[in-house]
């Protein structure tokens, strides 16, 4: 600093005299009421979610109270719990298994398929190496769904992109064993449950890497350095240190994957064998039979079971690690 | 002399936490203030509680014998230098520094120039237009400094402003801070945990402890005269005695503190310095425990009754034998009554 | 945790081949644009052609189509950046009551399977009596966007120190002036970005859409009736590219906003 000091001597006024424009008043009102400033702020967003979600939701549910004239195909208010007891008819519940099944068997294939990624991304690339796959992994995270689920029925096809390369690689004998295989299988790739389930997982496996990448950057590097200080072997390091920490990271992506599974009537009816899922129920019912009070019944189904999930999850630290 | 902030009785607290407990303190115009204190102890939250970020629960903050409680931080004429300088990153260094003429509505020609002012009182006229993320942290520091004080506010804050600069760099900038100040004329109130800092550039300090002061004074009182053994174990470091060797050592019950300079240590056997009359010396036999060299001086923990032990600190020489101390030796340690400064009795320890 | 050492080859090889299993469909679909053969899955394409995309972009239903899902993005982004930045607004530093309830409320419409979204907006349309439509469509899409803008914008509140804002009403600004002169312009590439990701998830949105589009056909429609159509697969291959390109531009341009920071936008969705 040179010793030149220009500056005047201070104001006399103690305090800055406000100036009297409406803004001005407006602004400063709200500074000394904290509480009305953040009522008006929420006040838009909260009548928003109020009036078009929140009431949707709960009416749906009120919906799946109502009767259904399996004759006139009509709709009459008198309430009754019989959709929902209907959930537990064999045939539905073999729905929901099928459903359910699905979501899991997809979020733990998911979960194997994305640690390396994950893994290499958060421990080992740098710079410009882990930008590109930061970018490689979001942007099929965001490209559009119905694209990918259509460039799978491609791949899928008779004489289609996966049938040329299992033929390249003289897989076929493996592939045609795979489809012979009950519960898996199918006549073709493109009508069997490996199908669908190979379709399911390409299509979430973005939102398991992404979660586990994060959990595992915020290792800290010391630990590591402790546990092998320690005299573990590096697979000791990854079995006892790094899995564990990881898991909430693994259990977050799951939500995604499971509850993107569960409610999904699109995959199904592109791919995979006959049978319906839960969301391609709720789908029919309420498009080609018109019958909304079932349909509303079917949508409480994944409700729970994802509300059953989120507090499995929630145990693991899933939520610290969204 | 003119008070330019006042308490009165004013408490802040947040939860059950009382930040800042009934505290009364008067600063004045022109004094340069410090607020010294471990974190957690209402230092900062007091601060704020002058530039309006905080409201008291319970008192008044007086600026200028105006009763500011329930003014909010834009009509005060106080600005704040801030631990992490909070400059605006979107703008360059003039525009923030012009930032509080133009929302006054200065008109443009004038705060420019202001602006350019402020910016060579702090010796950066060059670098105006560059964004605050192209600046070091020394840089930004006075980039601060000019942006609140081109607005001639009459108390500037300064928290903790020179916390997150390196060694040498602070204490150049304590040499300025305290030159700017009293060519200003302006009231610094300056928050640290730094009692070097604080000690070296205020003309009072108020040492903070559990949002309370346990000691408001001059720093060369506050550390020949702690009143309490939090001040006397804080600012600067003191041995402080209790009970039975207390009462035998002064003839009252309160505690005392001794500065570890203060006091000498003799091996046993040779003779009592002639030059000081035997009853204004204390005398104690003692083992020594454990040697520390310190650089400029070397402590020395001498233990005088069994649980009971004392340091010392001499200063160190070119000449110094670095065996003359070692641990197991029997010694001789003294200082003068002047020394012991008898401590409030209801110090927190 | 960046290690010194190497990544085994193993790893290396898992790594890079789950990035090439999730690029691998798109590439097939960009190339499939550019095959000569009228109606064949077949592979490897037999040659390369650009006539499929005038063909595509000589038809009256897929410029229709386009226009609409442009129509529809934009209004619905334009809803979810008020709402998501005026949520963001109150959310970012405060705790009230009610605060966690208000999250899930924003979270709930993309964590919960479209589907019920859809059904819920459906019949709730039809209990007033609204017939389904653009408005509809959008009435849906801003609902479930509106928390991909708050995402953005909360994450940038939180990093925005809250000193600037202190520092701001020190130096005599009151709020107005504090929200033109500092908010705004930190947290604008925030609410861009926000925005981008927004038009992009509102652009190829289909389950909410299926419900609530009654005959309108945006553009994911439109696809979605193509695939029973296996007459028409060359001009489908062209619109499922530029579908793809339309969603990727955005989603791009916000990270570009974005990055180097820790509120990096699209990690979630």
């Amino acid at each position: 600093m040179t010793s030149r000091s220009s500056l005047p001597a201070a104001d006399n006024s103690p305090v800055f005299t406000p100036p009297s424009g409406l803004l001005y008043r407006a602004a400063d009102r709200l500074y000394r009421r904290p509480n009305l400033l953040l009522a008006l702020l929420l006040l838009p967003p909260l009548l928003w979610f109020g009036s078009v979600y929140i009431a949707s939701l709960l009416a749906l549910l009120w919906q799946g109270l109502y009767t259904f004239d399996d004759f006139t195909m009509l709709v009459n208010h008198t309430l009754t719990l019989e959709n929902y007891a209907r959930l537990f008819d064999p045939a539905n519940f073999d729905i929901i298994l099928r459903t359910l099944l699905m979501a899991l068997a997809v979020s733990a294939f998911s979960a194997i398929l994305a640690f390396p990624v994950a893994y290499y991304m958060a421990r080992y690339a740098s710079g410009r190496i882990k930008a590109f796959f930061y970018l490689a992994v979001m942007l099929p995270m965001w490209t559009s769904y119905i694209v990918k689920a259509y460039a799978w029925t491609l791949l899928l096809a008779q004489e289609g992109v996966s049938q040329w390369f299992v033929h390249l690689l003289g897989l076929t004998p493996l592939l045609d064993a795979l489809l012979a295989l009950p519960g898996v299988g199918g006549n073709t790739l493109s009508t069997s449950s490996l199908g669908r389930f190979l379709v399911f997982t390409y299509i979430w496996l973005p939102f398991m890497i992404l979660p586990i990448q994060a959990s595992l950057e915020r290792l800290p590097p010391s630990l590591l350095q402790a546990s092998s200080d320690l005299g573990a072997t590096p697979f000791k390091t990854f079995r006892h240190v790094i899995l564990p920490l990881s898991v909430p990271g693994i259990a977050a992506g799951s939500i995604f994957t499971f509850s993107l599974t569960l409610g999904d009537y699109i995959v199904p009816q592109l791919v995979g064998p006959p049978g319906l899922f839960l969301g391609s129920m709720v789908y029919v019912q309420q498009g080609s039979i018109g019958n909304m009070p079932m349909a509303a019944a079917f949508t409480l189904v994944p409700i729970v079971l994802i509300a059953i999930y989120l507090s499995i999850v929630k145990r693991m630290g899933a939520f610290d690690a969204l | 002399m003119n008070t330019a902030v006042e308490f009165c009785q004013t408490s802040r607290c947040f939860g059950d936490v009382r930040a800042v407990d009934q505290v009364s303190l008067k600063i004045a115009e022109g004094e340069f203030f410090s607020m010294l204190g471990p974190s957690g102890s209402g230092k900062t939250t007091c601060l704020r509680l002058i530039a309006g970020f905080e409201q008291p629960d319970d008192g008044h903050v007086i600026i200028h014998g105006r009763d500011a409680t329930g003014l909010p931080p834009y009509q005060r004429n106080v600005n704040t230098v801030f631990q992490d300088y909070a400059l605006f990153p979107h703008m360059n260094v003039l525009d923030n520094i012009a930032y509080g003429l133009m929302v006054k509505g200065v008109n443009k020609k004038e705060r420019q120039h202001r602006a350019a002012e402020a910016l060579d009182m702090v010796a950066l006229g060059q670098y105006g237009q560059r964004k605050p993320a192209q600046l070091s942290g020394g840089q930004r520091q006075r980039i601060a400094l000019a942006r609140a004080l081109v607005n001639r506010p009459r108390v500037l804050l300064l928290d903790e402003p020179l916390g997150a600069l390196d060694l040498k760099l602070r204490e150049q900038m304590q040499g300025e801070l305290k030159r700017l100040q009293r060519q200003l004329g302006i009231t610094f109130v300056f928050v640290t945990h730094d009692q070097t800092e604080a000690l070296s550039m205020s003309d009072r300090v108020a040492v903070f402890n559990q949002g309370r002061i346990e000691q408001l004074d001059s720093p060369r009182n506050l550390y020949n005269q702690p009143q309490t053994a939090f001040v006397a174990g804080f600012v600067g470091s003191s041995n402080v005695l209790h009970g039975a060797l207390a009462q035998q050592l002064s003839g009252k019950s309160a505690a005392l503190a001794i500065r570890p300079e203060y006091i000498s240590i003799r091996h046993s056997g040779s003779a009592v310095p002639s030059d000081t009359a035997s009853t204004e010396l204390i005398n104690l036999p003692g083992v020594i425990k454990d040697v520390q060299y310190q650089g400029s001086n070397t402590r020395i923990e001498v233990e005088l009754e069994p649980g009971v032990s004392i340091a010392a600190s001499e200063a160190n020489s070119l000449l110094s034998n670095h065996t003359a101390r070692l641990p197991g030796q029997s010694v001789q340690v003294s200082w003068s009554r002047q020394a012991m400064v008898s401590l409030r009795d209801n110090a927190s320890v | 945790m960046h290690s010194d050492q190497h990544a085994s080859v193993w790893l290396k090889c898992a790594a890079w081949g789950g990035l090439v299993f999730l690029h691998f469909p798109i590439v097939i679909i960009a190339m499939y644009a550019f095959n000569t053969e009228e109606s064949a899955f077949s592979f490897p394409p037999k040659g390369f052609t650009l006539h499929w995309f005038s063909v595509a972009f000589g038809r009256a239903d897929v410029l229709e189509s386009i226009g609409l899902s442009l129509k529809i993005a934009s209004l619905a982004t334009a809803i979810a950046m008020v709402l998501g930045t005026l949520a963001a607004a109150a959310m970012y530093r405060r705790s009230f009551f009610g605060k966690d309830s208000i999250t899930l409320m924003l979270i709930l419409p993309i964590a919960l399977p479209g589907i019920i979204t859809g059904l819920a907006l459906l019949q709730a349309f039809q209990a007033m009596d609204i017939q389904p439509g653009i408005l509809t469509i959008v009435v849906g899409h801003a609902t479930f966007c509106v928390v991909i803008v708050y995402n953005n914008v909360v994450a940038r509140f939180r990093r925005t120190s809250g000193s600037l804002i202190e520092a701001s009403m020190d130096l005599g600004a009151d709020g107005w002036q504090t929200f033109r002169y500092i908010l705004l312009p930190n947290l604008g590439t925030a609410m861009l970005a926000g925005g981008m990701l927004a038009f992009a998830l509102s652009f190829d949105e289909l389950i909410v859409t299926t419900f609530t589009a009654g005959h309108e056909k945006p553009l994911p429609i439109w696809l979605l009736n193509q695939l029973t159509r296996p007459r028409d697969v060359p001009v489908t291959n062209v619109v499922a590219l530029m579908v793809m390109l339309a969603t990727m531009v955005p989603v791009f341009l916000a990270y570009l906003l974005t990055k180097g920071g820790d509120d990096v936008a699209g990690s979630g969705k």
